[in-house]
């Protein structure tokens, strides 16, 4: 540790600290304009010059970059230091006179107008003060070295290599971030023909998935992370203290050995895309239903707010029903969660905005303990619905503060009428739709699907959580469209069902089997390979197969393909069945 | 009288069968002309219960299955499917129009395919005419005719 003197306050700090770091311990104010923490000192502002005195000596240095050492004393608010500071900022603000930190900057050193003039003088508000924040932090953090000084003197400035758009910038919006002045804005334009996509996705690339997940820990997004770009940054592990951070994690298969499986994998919403009338991608300001929840979370990308893509609050929201739902052209089924969200939606921006709200509705099915309640209580809210299938959204471009602005067109199919209402913002209410791997899933589990696409339940009305295998069942919007009631009651049915045979300690199997009659066997060996469950062995010193009960699910392959007849399935037995065809074919 | 096949329909318990009974339960209207027997897979059908089903007066078989990938024992559909195809070689050698023995697969979810299929393979063997195979076989001795006549 190394003991000094900052303005007569005696401080102890770590070898290798800076007078800056120092000071700051000890609260003493050192102005600086280049200064960041993210990367090393930089030191061209000079504003955070400070007198040091060893003994007899004083020297001016600067604070950001002059380790400490032992015995020294440091003077921030000398005579000297005063005259430099003031000295320094009137030649900043001579060349910068508008630019809002160098202002601040001069009013808290108590610079009036600047005795000079400059000859490269800038009156922009957001110039380049060439404090090098954007090139440090492209080079030390985010390692892609697009950003550089070039010229020098007078002529300095902050450059693209040839003045142009590099290939290597990653577009991560770092040097945007720290710049002080705004000067280098992040602008969403088709670069090289890759059009920027509008997301309402988590602003940062290391973020809690959700608030209420467990574990609630936060997960490192590689696709726009920077250290996965440029193997740079690292700014999370630096900061994490319990050092809990780490790049290497690889996704890893686990295996676990289990006696029964609920499949809960959910759904996929609709892309609304497809049915390109609504706009969806092509039209700014119409958002799909989990966009708009983003939106309205208070950890999403606006904080909450309601806010269309200008960040204008909107003066009227249009709420479209039933996309890709009860629609013979995508999925004839309803995903019946849509009506409720909807009106939950309309609730929410009523509470948070003065907007007004049209709903554009099929049939309004609030069929739910509470739902007609709520429903009756938005239409107090005065939310206005309509009822009529929405057939276009459009853009049109008008003068005045709002420039672009959507129309509805519907028909009011109660009054009659063919409306054309103007919004600022359309939601989507996407169908709720079988996930994309779902075939991949139901063959690996053996199970079947229904028409609509959904795992196909044993029974629909006397069992709807298990399935066609014995020790698989499945719960939520993986057998169907519904609600967080209807899949914690039939999830928590599932569960019932797999706690019951646990705690029971044995399976039931099925009676139909299969068996061989050792008397007719003569060891072809032509099942043994037949067999899915490989329940079939070749007893070796009786030349005969025998097979394992418990391994035997009874298909009867073998006992179709046995030329001895050996085989006889349990319940399914070649004389049962040629007694069947007897009986069906006697009239 | 008009001619009303006699069809005999080997479904799988997983798939077809429940596919049929969804058929039922959708009030889909279906010929009744099928018969159907049911097998715990389509692998279960023994070649001999369909020649059997033939020589005891059917007009027509249905084989019913999961589709391809979806067979509740991994593949027994697929060993219905070779069997099918040596029957067929076998049937025609015997004389039977190989049109009379069909494979389908229709999944549990598929009741409006099932109706598709039975009302269509109804139709097929009506326009085929009754097969009487086991009187071919049983053609009387020409004395026998003689008094006949």
């Amino acid at each position: 540790m190394i003991t000094l003197k900052i303005d007569g306050i005696e401080v102890q700090v770590p070898e290798e600290t800076t007078v800056l770091k120092a000071a700051e311990k000890v609260g003493v104010w050192i102005p600086t304009m280049c200064h960041n923490d993210l990367f090393e000192p930089y030191a061209v502002c000079r504003l955070c010059s400070v007198e040091v005195v060893r003994g007899k000596r004083s020297r001016v240095v600067t604070a950001c970059n002059y380790p400490v050492s032992e015995g020294i004393e440091v003077l921030t608010d000398s005579e000297n230091i005063r005259w430099i500071r003031k000295f320094l900022m009137e030649l900043i603000l001579s060349r910068w006179p508008n630019v809002k930190v160098v202002k601040e900057m001069a009013e808290k050193l108590n610079v009036g107008k600047p005795r000079y003039e400059s000859l490269e003088k800038d009156e922009a508000e957001d110039a380049c003060i060439l404090c090098g924040q954007c090139v440090n932090v492209c080079r030390e953090v985010v390692q892609a070295n697009v950003i550089g000084f070039s010229y020098r003197g007078i002529k300095r400035e902050v450059v693209l290599p040839l003045g142009e758009q590099s290939d290597k910038c990653i577009v991560c919006g770092a040097c945007a971030l720290v710049c002080p002045t705004g000067h280098i804005k992040m602008v969403i334009e088709d670069y090289k023909g890759k059009k920027p996509e509008f997301t309402l996705g988590p602003k940062t690339s290391i973020y809690v998935p959700t608030m209420q997940g467990i574990p609630r820990v936060p997960v490192i997004d590689a696709e726009s992370c920077i250290h996965f770009k440029t193997g740079g940054c690292e700014v999370c592990a630096k900061v994490c203290e319990p050092h809990a951070v780490n790049y290497d994690m690889k996704d890893e298969i686990v295996e676990i050995d289990v006696g029964q499986i609920l499949l809960s994998t959910g759904y996929d919403i609709f892309d609304a895309s497809k049915m390109t009338q609504f706009g969806y991608g092509r039209l700014n300001d119409v958002y799909s239903s989990l966009e708009f929840e983003m939106m309205l979370s208070s950890m999403g990308p606006t904080s909450g707010k309601v806010l269309t893509k200008d960040g204008k609050e909107p003066r009227s929201i249009g709420i479209v029903h039933c996309v890709g739902s009860r629609d013979t052209n995508h999925h004839p089924y309803c995903s019946r969660v849509c009506c409720m969200y909807a009106l939950k939606f309309a609730h929410l921006v009523c509470d948070r905005t003065d907007a007004e709200i049209y709903q554009f509705y099929i049939d309004m099915r609030a069929f739910g303990k509470g739902y007609e309640e709520f429903y009756v209580r938005i239409l107090d809210e005065g939310v206005k619905v309509i009822r009529g299938k929405v057939a276009e959204v459009s853009e049109v471009t008008s003068s005045g503060e709002y420039k672009n602005q959507l129309i509805i067109r519907c028909e009011d199919t109660l009054a009659g009428k063919i409306l054309e209402v103007p919004v600022d913002m359309v939601i989507l209410c996407n169908a709720i739709e079988p996930r994309k791997d779902i075939d991949a899933v139901r063959r690996l589990f053996s199970i079947s699907k229904s028409p609509d696409g959904f795992f196909l339940e044993r029974h629909p009305k006397l069992d709807p959580t298990s399935t066609m295998s014995d020790g698989i069942y499945i719960a939520g919007c993986a057998q169907g469209p519904k609600d967080i009631p209807d899949t914690v009651a039939q999830a928590s049915s599932a569960a019932a069902r797999i706690l019951s045979y646990i705690s029971k300690g044995e399976v039931e199997i099925d009676p139909v089997r299969a068996w061989i009659d050792d008397k007719y066997c003569a060891g072809c060996r032509i099942c043994n390979n037949l067999c899915p469950y490989t329940a079939i062995d070749f007893i070796e010193e009786k030349k005969i197969s025998q097979i394992n009960d418990v391994l035997c699910k009874g298909c009867g392959t073998c006992v179709a393909a046995c030329p001895a007849s050996a085989i006889t399935g349990k319940g399914f037995s070649d004389a049962q069945i040629v007694a069947e065809l007897e009986g069906l074919l006697a009239i | 009288m008009e001619f009303e096949p006699r069809i005999i329909a080997f479904f799988c318990n997983w798939c077809t069968y429940t596919g049929a009974d969804l058929a039922g339960v959708s009030r889909l209207k279906s010929p009744a002309n099928i018969r159907v027997i049911r097998t715990m897979c389509s692998g279960r059908v023994d070649p001999t219960f369909i020649l059997k089903a033939f020589e005891l007066g059917a007009d027509g078989i249905l084989i019913g299955g999961c589709h391809p990938g979806d067979c509740h024992y991994s593949e027994g559909n697929y060993k219905a499917l070779r069997r099918v195809h040596l029957l067929r070689k076998m049937l025609q050698s015997f004389g039977i129009d190989e049109k009379r023995l069909r494979l389908e697969w229709i999944s549990a979810s598929e009741g409006d395919v099932y109706q598709h299929v039975a009302t269509e393979f109804t139709a097929q063997i009506r326009s085929l005419g009754p097969l009487n195979w086991k009187q071919r076989f049983e053609q009387k001795e020409p004395k026998e005719q003689l008094i006949a006549v």
